[in-house]
């Protein structure tokens, strides 16, 4: 159990070290589009409005931090990954030292896992100033979970990619949509039906949906943190899955 | 320490690797030659298990590379083809990961490091990124890297590709040095001089299929020790071998005037090559 754990450090090792050279610009890099949204969604566009009874800028806010975790986690695990695997090559040795695929999925994730939840929580920090909400273990789970969820996804996607344009191309037919369909800009409950049911379909609606109400103090969602942590074991699957096929 | 049956490889009808059946013994340099796309890095990477053979089993160390992968993999070393190195760690950092990777204790891990850095003569570079060293600087930390957890076989994979010819001798030294020093090294060239220069005996693949296994010199001699290529007007260059010398010269007395040019020279692993397929190696 102990060579495990170990192996699993040993893979998020290597981005880690990575990290340690580069962590401020990541840092930098990654608030760019939160603080946008929040600027122009929560401060521009949300003015005076209030949604599910509670001011616009703290409905919002739950739900850029959603999307800042999906969008940090996927592309840290998976742009990493497909770099790795297609042009360094690098991937080989992983693939080729006496670990199991298990730690080695695990081991990848951890850097998405990671850099989603520091970027997720600078900005919760920016948000609870500013709207002087708190965020209680509940939402710190979720944020983990969707963190986890989406460094799995990412993973799955590096591993399918057979070009770096396939990794652009999943974010654009996405990663792109759920970020603005996963009720992360409005209520899911003012859409019809149909799309409602669409929409609940996409794993960050879960996420937001989970952090908004940990986050405004309402009711939890204990179903779409099922839904999510089901999602997370989805995705883990095909990791798993996809990685048998590495070899072939 | 290597051991392959009917090992196959089959991209949808394409044959990679036709039922190869070979052996390699420990302590040996074992050569496998052929030209581009023969099934050189096929065979490299079932063995290693990267690659699931269609048909067929291979064993490393006695560990079957399909069922016991893990085993196998704690046996062997390898230096692919590409630089496979995550470029914007340092070489240390590279060395590093491997060890962890390997489960190589802390202590002994420093220790190891250093060593092998000095063995391929980059001590003084262990805080340069990857993506700063030049071609074979890469090539030579790659095979640090193969050999920091001790395996007892080596596999290189065309570990000269792409480099200078001064560069490419420094390394032959290296390896005659791994081998000397108790590892068995299974490697793959196209360049004939590398496997004459280096190895003790030689597999011949060719079109997925091994066609000649011996010593170098056996192989020669089978072919004939000496050749005479001779280039004619309007037909060509076209190769002869003889026995000795001796026989050669009688057949070039014999040739007629039209010949243009004529040389004389003794046989190499090119003309054994010539001699099975038809082709050149480089062809």
């Amino acid at each position: 159990m102990a060579t495990f754990f170990q192996d699993v450090y040993s893979v998020w090792w290597a981005d880690l070290r990575l990290l340690r050279h580069l962590w401020l610009r990541f840092l930098i890099t990654s608030l760019v589009s939160p603080l946008l949204y929040l600027a122009a969604f929560g401060y521009g566009l949300g003015r005076n409005i209030e949604v599910e009874g509670a001011p616009y800028l703290n409905f919002v806010i739950p739900g850029i931090i959603a999307l800042t975790a999906m969008n940090t986690s996927f592309n840290y695990a998976g742009n990493k990954l497909n770099v790795d695997r297609l042009f360094y090559k690098s991937f080989d040795e992983l693939l080729m030292a006496p670990i199991t695929g298990l730690s080695l999925i695990l081991g990848k994730s951890m850097i998405g896992i990671l850099r989603g939840f520091v970027v997720a929580l600078l900005f919760l920090l920016i948000g609870a100033v500013v709207t002087q909400a708190q965020a209680g273990p509940l939402f710190l789970f979720t944020l983990l979970l969707t963190c986890l969820t989406f460094s799995f996804l990412g993973i799955a996607a590096a591993l399918m990619a057979k070009s770096h344009q396939d990794m652009a191309t999943f974010s654009s037919l996405i990663l792109l949509p759920m970020t603005f369909l996963g009720g992360t800009f409005f209520s899911v409950d003012q859409l019809p039906e149909l799309m409602r049911l669409f929409v609940y379909i996409i794993p960050v609606t879960h996420a937001s949906q989970c952090l908004r109400a940990s986050f405004l103090g309402n009711p939890f969602p204990w179903l779409s943190l099922l839904v999510l942590g089901g999602y997370a074991l989805v995705f883990f699957a095909a990791c798993m899955q996809l990685l048998r096929r590495a070899s072939v | 320490m290597i051991r392959t049956e009917k090992l196959t490889k089959t991209y949808n009808n394409f044959r990679a690797v036709d039922e190869l059946d070979l052996k390699v013994e420990a302590g040996e340099l074992f050569g496998f030659l052929g030209p581009n796309g023969a099934g050189k890095t096929t065979t490299i990477r079932m063995l290693t298990t990267l690659t699931r053979p269609t048909g067929g089993e291979a064993w490393i160390n006695e560990f079957n590379v399909s069922t016991q992968k893990f085993r196998a993999k704690q046996a062997f070393g390898v230096v692919q083809q590409h630089v496979s190195l995550d470029r914007e760690l340092t070489v240390w950092e590279s060395m590093e990961l491997h060890a962890r990777l390997h489960h190589i204790a802390r202590a002994e891990r420093r220790r190891r490091i250093s060593e092998l850095l000095d063995y391929v003569d980059l001590a003084g570079h262990y805080r340069n990124i990857v993506d700063e060293l030049s071609g074979g600087m890469k090539r030579r930390l790659m095979i640090a890297r193969a050999l920091l957890h001790r395996p007892r076989l080596l596999f290189l994979d065309e570990p000269t590709v792409g480099l200078d010819a001064q560069v490419r001798r420094r390394l032959w030294d290296l390896i005659r040095r791994m081998n000397l020093d108790g590892a068995t090294v299974f490697l793959t060239t196209h360049y004939i001089e590398e496997a004459e220069a280096l190895c003790g005996r030689v597999g011949i693949i060719h079109q997925g299929k091994l066609i000649a296994l011996d010593r170098p010199q056996e192989l020669r001699r089978k072919v004939g020790m000496v050749a005479v290529e001779t280039v004619s007007d309007g037909k060509g260059s076209d190769y002869r071998y003889f026995a000795d010398r001796e026989t050669a010269g009688a057949y070039v007395r014999t040739l007629p005037r039209e010949v243009r040019t004529l040389v004389m020279r003794d046989s190499n692993l090119e003309d054994v090559f010539i001699e099975l397929t038809g082709r050149k190696v480089k062809e």
